[in-house]
């Protein structure tokens, strides 16, 4: 959610449990800023908060011209000082996944991962016993880069892109109706395509090129994957992911108001098609 | 005619102010006096543009007119209750620590949910309530309500619904036993399985100590969460689903689960409170008269300690924890608080089946034994290499004024608050406890034999000729033995 309204956008996701303390909201408000016109953002968004055991990062990014493509990462343990996050590489992704439980809240921590190899063949086969280790900061890079592409949403038209193939939002969106926005085929993930290029032609007849350029969570899968929920009468509407648990994302229909934050412990839901 | 001196038109003139003179059942006035007061007034203020206001004019006439008759009982009435105690909680004070702390709900979301308490109570005779927490579901959300009701109340309550309830069961028993009946005729083999004795529940005791209402609105009507029996918590710990936000969904599930999603529920929330309901050391002692009565067994009861001064904040947060202890009781591995011995019962079914052969005596199981009441968190267990508990200032800028506040690893979502004599509990999540691995469905058990096998049913292999010949040579000779045995006896008994 976008970090210059932030007192005001955290109450639609309160009702997720999400909150943040009166301190933590003036800091932000404060540091945010600061930290837009040091790195010369065009936005600065409150991304959520990754609860570690002894410590929380707060995380926020920063975007540029084309918000889809120019995007940096930071995290702060008090809201205050902000550090840059590593790029997360395929090969960090790839380590990270190894790491088990959760996060401690030092970043120097290592995690570290036993694999045993089998090496020689037939009889004289031995085990041999490598151990890698993970930062936690890498694995803090991973895990963002990973919800960003799993779950990160926008509502269907907000954002559009343009011939020179930049992203940028639509500035007449004007919001999603509310039955449209009880239909999950008008949320889109915010991640280049995987999934439309696999449609057919007859598929992509009726897509408007420079709104439809993104997945639509109809597609996901499992089914069930999001919940979908109406507050306040129909004033409000909540997509929470269950694949990352605590990820909620929040629409006011009829208004250009929508974000989404994620609160959670940073791990997958691997559990997910044994809950549903 | 009697009365000739009243011409017609005077006559419709009486009747026309008589019935204007008629006086409203429901307010007591009549239109011919309101008429004139209003009258009056316009001539004595001249307001402009009379015929625009007359409306106006008409109303506040009648507003002042008006005296509740209510009022004077209404303010002798309320008094009286600002005084009683109320068993609602100052939800609004605790949601101001929560916000502190950083977890909870929204400020506008508690004063509904505190107004829907406010219901509640309303409704019910309650001792105790308690604001549990808010379970998410993939449809609707929970709001959960943690009660205790006055003495005597429940059990009224609970026959007015078994009496509905009971005429359901024995319908459905009549049902059952001609079910049986039929079996019989068609004699069907009946399974050598014996089913292991259900654990009997704990009724206003251990997990059923409290009672829950839950709704998914505030302002919708609270429902009554069903007891929890011992077979649902020891399903609801081998299962991981979401709420679906329905409480009639059924819960589809390996292995399955007794009982649709209220009851799985009912399980997750006693499951949590017996995890994560903790307060400060000393907040609560045992009851010293009752310490004696009840020697061996683990004490569940409980008072609050008049003398507790409150313990600083930093102590609270110290990481070894011993100054938090839980107030709720352990479940234990059965599903049930106490421990209930599962041989005792079945002796006398050993003595009716004396058939079956001699079965070894079970030996006598060993009872399960949690910790006791009011154990210090330092105490609880690790999850894997993982602290279960996560202890923080709610602010490192101005410590002086922080509270504590305690977060569980074990259950994401259950938190605690402490500043001075105040503590509360509250639950926010998806209801799952966490675990390091991932979930895996316990595997199906092994198939189980058909027959024992025995030399009946096993297969023996042909004799061979030389076997018959044997056979049956050995007969032949055993046959004339015994002629000649009889031969001998009858000759002996002609010699007599």
């Amino acid at each position: 959610m976008e970090g210059c309204e932030l007192h005001l956008t955290i109450d639609y996701v309160g009702s997720s449990g999400i909150i943040l303390s009166p301190e933590q909201k003036a800091a932000l408000q404060t540091s945010l800023v600061i930290l837009q016109s040091e790195n010369k953002f065009k936005k600065v968004y409150f991304w959520g908060k990754i609860l570690g055991i002894k410590d929380d990062y707060f995380i926020a990014q920063g975007t540029g011209k084309d918000e889809m493509a120019e995007r940096r990462t930071f995290y702060s343990k008090d809201c205050v000082h902000w550090g840059l996050l590593p790029p997360a590489t395929k090969l960090v992704r790839e380590t990270s996944k190894l790491a088990k439980g959760r996060f401690t809240g030092d970043p120097s921590f290592e995690f570290e991962h036993v694999e045993t190899k089998k090496v020689g063949e037939g009889e004289d086969a031995t085990e041999e016993e490598e151990t890698i280790t993970i930062k936690e900061e890498d694995r803090l890079a991973s895990v963002i880069a990973e919800i960003d592409e799993d779950v990160k949403i926008v509502p269907r038209a907000s954002f559009i892109k343009t011939p020179t193939g930049l992203v940028v939002p639509n500035r007449s969106f004007e919001g999603l109706t509310v039955s449209e926005a009880a239909k999950l085929c008008s949320y889109m993930h915010f991640r280049d395509p995987k999934l439309m290029l696999e449609k057919s032609l007859l598929q992509k007849a009726n897509l408007d090129k420079s709104i439809d350029f993104l997945d639509t969570l109809e597609d996901d899968i499992p089914k069930g994957s999001w919940s979908l929920q109406f507050e306040r009468g129909s004033g409000l509407a909540t997509l929470r992911s269950l694949l990352w648990l605590g990820y909620v994302f929040y629409h006011v229909p009829g208004s250009r108001k929508f974000g989404s934050v994620y609160v959670g412990t940073g791990e997958r839901n691997l559990d997910l098609p044994f809950m549903l | 005619m009697d009365t000739p001196s009243i011409n017609p038109k005077d006559q419709e003139y009486i009747s026309a102010k008589s019935y204007l003179l008629q006086t409203s059942t429901d307010s007591g006035f009549n239109l011919y006096d309101h008429l004139s007061t209003c009258l009056t007034k316009i001539l004595d203020e001249r307001p402009e543009n009379v015929y625009d206001v007359f409306e106006d004019i008409s109303k506040d006439t009648k507003r002042s007119k008006f005296t509740s008759n209510k009022g004077e009982g209404e303010d002798a009435d309320q008094d009286p209750e600002d005084d009683a105690e109320t068993p609602l909680p100052n939800l609004m004070e605790l949601a101001f620590y929560f916000e502190q702390a950083g977890v909870g709900l929204n400020r506008e979301e508690v004063i509904r949910v505190w107004m829907a308490l406010k219901q509640l109570v309303d409704t019910h005779n309650l001792q105790h309530v308690r604001f549990w927490g808010k379970v998410f579901g993939t449809e609707q959300s929970y709001y959960v309500a943690e009660v205790e009701y006055r003495e005597g109340e429940e059990e009224q309550e609970e026959e007015e619904e078994e009496a509905e309830e009971n005429a359901d069961e024995d319908t459905e028993k009549e049902e059952g036993e001609e079910g049986e009946e039929e079996a019989e005729e068609d004699d069907t083999p009946k399974p050598d399985f014996k089913p292991p004795p259900v654990v009997p529940k704990e009724d206003k005791a251990g997990p059923n100590k409290k009672t829950y209402f839950v709704c998914n609105d505030p302002g919708k009507p609270w429902i009554k969460l069903p007891l929890v029996t011992p077979a649902q918590v020891t399903a609801a710990r081998s299962i991981k689903k979401f709420f679906t936000g329905r409480l009639d969904a059924p819960v589809v599930s390996y292995p399955p689960f007794p009982g649709n999603e209220s009851n799985y529920l009912r399980a997750q929330i006693c499951r949590i409170s017996a995890g994560t309901h903790i307060s400060p050391l000393g907040f609560y002692q045992f009851d010293e008269e009752e310490e004696e009565e009840e020697e061996g067994e683990g004490r569940d009861n409980f008072v609050e300690n008049l003398d507790f001064e409150g313990i600083p904040v930093k102590e609270l947060v110290d990481p070894s924890l011993s100054n938090w202890v839980h107030h709720v009781q352990h479940i234990l591995p059965q599903g049930r608080c106490v421990w209930w011995n599962p041989v005792q019962k079945n002796e006398d079914e050993f003595e009716d089946e004396e058939e079956e052969e001699e079965r070894e005596e079970p030996d006598e199981p060993e009872p399960e034994q949690g910790p006791p009441l009011l154990t210090p968190l330092s105490e609880d267990a690790e999850i894997g290499s993982m602290p279960p508990w996560t202890s923080r200032l709610s602010s490192n800028l101005i410590p002086q004024y922080a509270i504590a506040c305690i977060n569980s690893n074990l259950w994401p979502g259950a938190h605690a608050f402490a500043t001075g004599k105040k503590f509360e509990n509250v639950y926010v999540g998806h209801g799952h406890k966490y675990s390091q691995d991932n979930y895996s469905p316990p595997s199906v058990p092994a198939i189980m034999e058909e027959f024992p096998s025995g030399p009946e049913i096993t297969e023996a292999e042909d004799p061979t000729p030389e076997e018959e010949a044997a056979l049956r040579a050995a007969r032949q000779e055993a046959a004339e033995a015994a002629e000649d045995m009889e031969e001998a006896e009858e000759e002996g008994s002609d010699e007599d």
